[in-house]
């Protein structure tokens, strides 16, 4: 009885992990195919991914893509560090106020965050362009920073700072060697958590892009009406393969060093 | 550096959030509220009474409930073999399971039109067969699927976060009691799993009842949801005004099925879900 259960449960495991790649593993296979056909297979080649290259509008996507999506984690990073510090010494109700404020984009369907963003950019007479989808992903990501922060800030005590000022520290060099190294581990997560974000997002960069700037996202969805180019199903093979690497490294990377270490002595 | 001081660091940030978030806020609020010549009105949100606004929000509602069950009755045993395994946080295994919430959600569901097309994967296969060709693409169940493949792992997640919290021996003891395992799924596991449901179910209904994306890419411009109404009222036909007054409207759904929702959890101080 116990084998059949086990049995059962691995199969229902094996299904969704069949239905969650079986169409991600179809694009990277449909990447090395000849032909522009869905059905056939006609040969094996690698010429999209050297067609992908040199098209000039697919690298622009991508560069975009990922500077945006550093740039906006970043700013969005020590933007936010700094605000939780503050945000923590406030009174109560202001304190409560600006979190409510925080938690707007969060909780707000995307569609409403980015009309409202487009709409205030055109009524300022804000031209769209790169520098509105930057500052759009900064709002998106402000919220994840400072969630990440905050439980990092209120462990944090007082007194380590106050210390470090009574041992003769500036208040600059009291932050970076004894504020901000408490605080790393969520000014990490938030870093990494608002970069993937940004890498994701859709439907804030589509309203606030304007014309002739486009990111992977929006380059795919203008691609839909216009069919798609086996150098798309290229580019997310690049893609998937980029992120699980990444995430892989990240995930076991430090672990797998530890036992290395550990070895080692 | 005082605390008083100290909250001046805000200041930044305060600015900030009063620009980019209250100020578009209230741009959209205005040009739900007015009409062409700023006069104040109301009939932009009662827009959403006319049958080609209202049609679409009915049918968003229909298929994100949908598909929120849909996730959840996939999601809930794979939680409980996740859990029942003992696979740890930092498993391979569940890793897999969560992996495809950082993959671009436009390529998932361009992957997705790939296999459904009509000279698509799927039909490629059946015709090799010489079986008929399916219609499959520009159908609610396309979008649905698309629904459900996007934001699954958002369900995934959440569900097996609350699920490990709970501690073995409260199972235990429900089962030496003489509880049967339906009574210790409906009266301990279920009960205690409610902060992962709430913010699964919240991860995946909102995202889906305002898509635009999967439903044009899926449905072909044929399965018309309300977000697809409200994108095309701003990228092609360029009223604001009406625009913002069926976002609005669709704004207090999200506001109304997440206060429903968030009803369910008496553990309003849970963290919502740990996206990592």
């Amino acid at each position: 009885m116990d084998k059949l259960k086990k049995f059962a449960s691995d199969c229902y495991l094996a299904l969704i992990v069949l239905f969650m790649y079986a169409p991600i593993a179809t694009l990277m296979v449909l990447s090395f195919n000849s032909g522009r056909s869905r059905a056939k297979w006609s040969g094996f080649t690698t010429d999209w991914y050297l067609e992908m290259w040199a098209d000039e509008t697919i690298m622009a996507a991508l560069r975009n893509t990922v500077i945006i999506a550093f740039l906006s984690a970043l700013i969005a990073t020590v933007l936010g560090t700094i605000a939780a510090i503050g945000i923590n010494n406030m009174k109560s109700w202001s304190r409560n106020t600006i979190m409510s404020i925080t938690n707007i984009p969060m909780l707000n369907a995307d569609i409403v965050t980015g009309i409202s963003l487009m709409l205030c950019f055109i009524a300022f007479r804000i031209s769209l362009g790169f520098h509105t989808i930057l500052i759009a992903h900064i709002t998106f990501n402000l919220p994840y920073v400072i969630l990440s922060v905050m439980p990092k800030v209120r462990q944090s005590s007082k007194d380590t700072y106050e210390a470090a000022l009574d041992l003769g520290a500036t208040p600059t060099q009291a932050f970076f060697k004894v504020v901000l190294p408490e605080l790393m581990p969520g000014v990490t997560s938030g870093f990494m958590l608002a970069f993937t974000m940004s890498l994701d997002d859709f439907i804030i960069t589509h309203f606030t892009r304007g014309a002739g700037i486009d990111t992977i996202s929006t380059l795919v969805y203008s691609q839909v009406r216009k069919g798609i180019s086996p150098t798309m199903y290229a580019l997310s093979t690049v893609i998937f393969i980029t992120v699980f690497v990444i995430l892989i490294m990240g995930n076991y990377a430090p672990e797998w060093l530890e036992k290395k270490k550990g070895k080692a002595k | 550096m005082n605390n008083k001081a100290s909250r001046y660091l805000a200041g930044p940030y305060v600015v900030w959030i009063v620009g980019f978030i209250v100020i578009p806020l209230l741009t959209i609020l205005y040009y739900g509220f007015t009409s062409d010549t700023n006069a104040f009105t109301l009939s932009n949100l009662m827009e959403i009474r006319r049958w080609e606004n209202y049609r679409p929000l009915y049918r968003a509602l229909l298929l994100s409930a949908g598909s929120t069950i849909v996730c959840f009755l996939i999601a809930f045993p794979l939680a409980m073999i996740l859990r029942e395994n003992k696979f740890s946080r930092g498993s391979f295994i569940v890793f897999i399971f969560i992996l495809p919430m950082w993959m671009n959600s436009l390529l998932r569901i361009l992957a997705w039109q790939t296999l459904l097309e009509r000279k698509g994967v799927i039909n490629g296969i059946l015709t090799t067969l010489h079986l008929p060709e399916q219609h499959l693409i520009n159908t609610t169940a396309a979008v649905m699927i698309g629904m459900v493949y996007d934001f699954l792992p958002f369900m995934i997640l959440p569900l097996y976060n609350a699920l490990m919290k709970i501690d073995d021996n409260t199972i235990n003891a429900a089962y030496d009691l003489g509880a049967s395992f339906w009574q210790t799924l409906t009266k301990i596991i279920l009960p205690l799993s409610v902060p992962g449901i709430v913010s699964g179910v919240t991860m995946v209904f909102v995202p889906a009842l305002t898509t635009f994306a999967i439903s044009n890419m899926l449905g072909g411009g044929k399965i018309y949801l309300i977000g697809n109404v409200i994108e095309q009222e701003f990228m092609q036909d360029s009223d604001w005004h009406q625009g913002s007054g069926l976002s609005l409207v669709l704004m207090i759904f999200v506001i109304v099925s997440m206060l429903i929702v968030n009803h369910f959890d008496d553990h309003k101080d849970s963290e919502r879900g740990g996206i990592m």
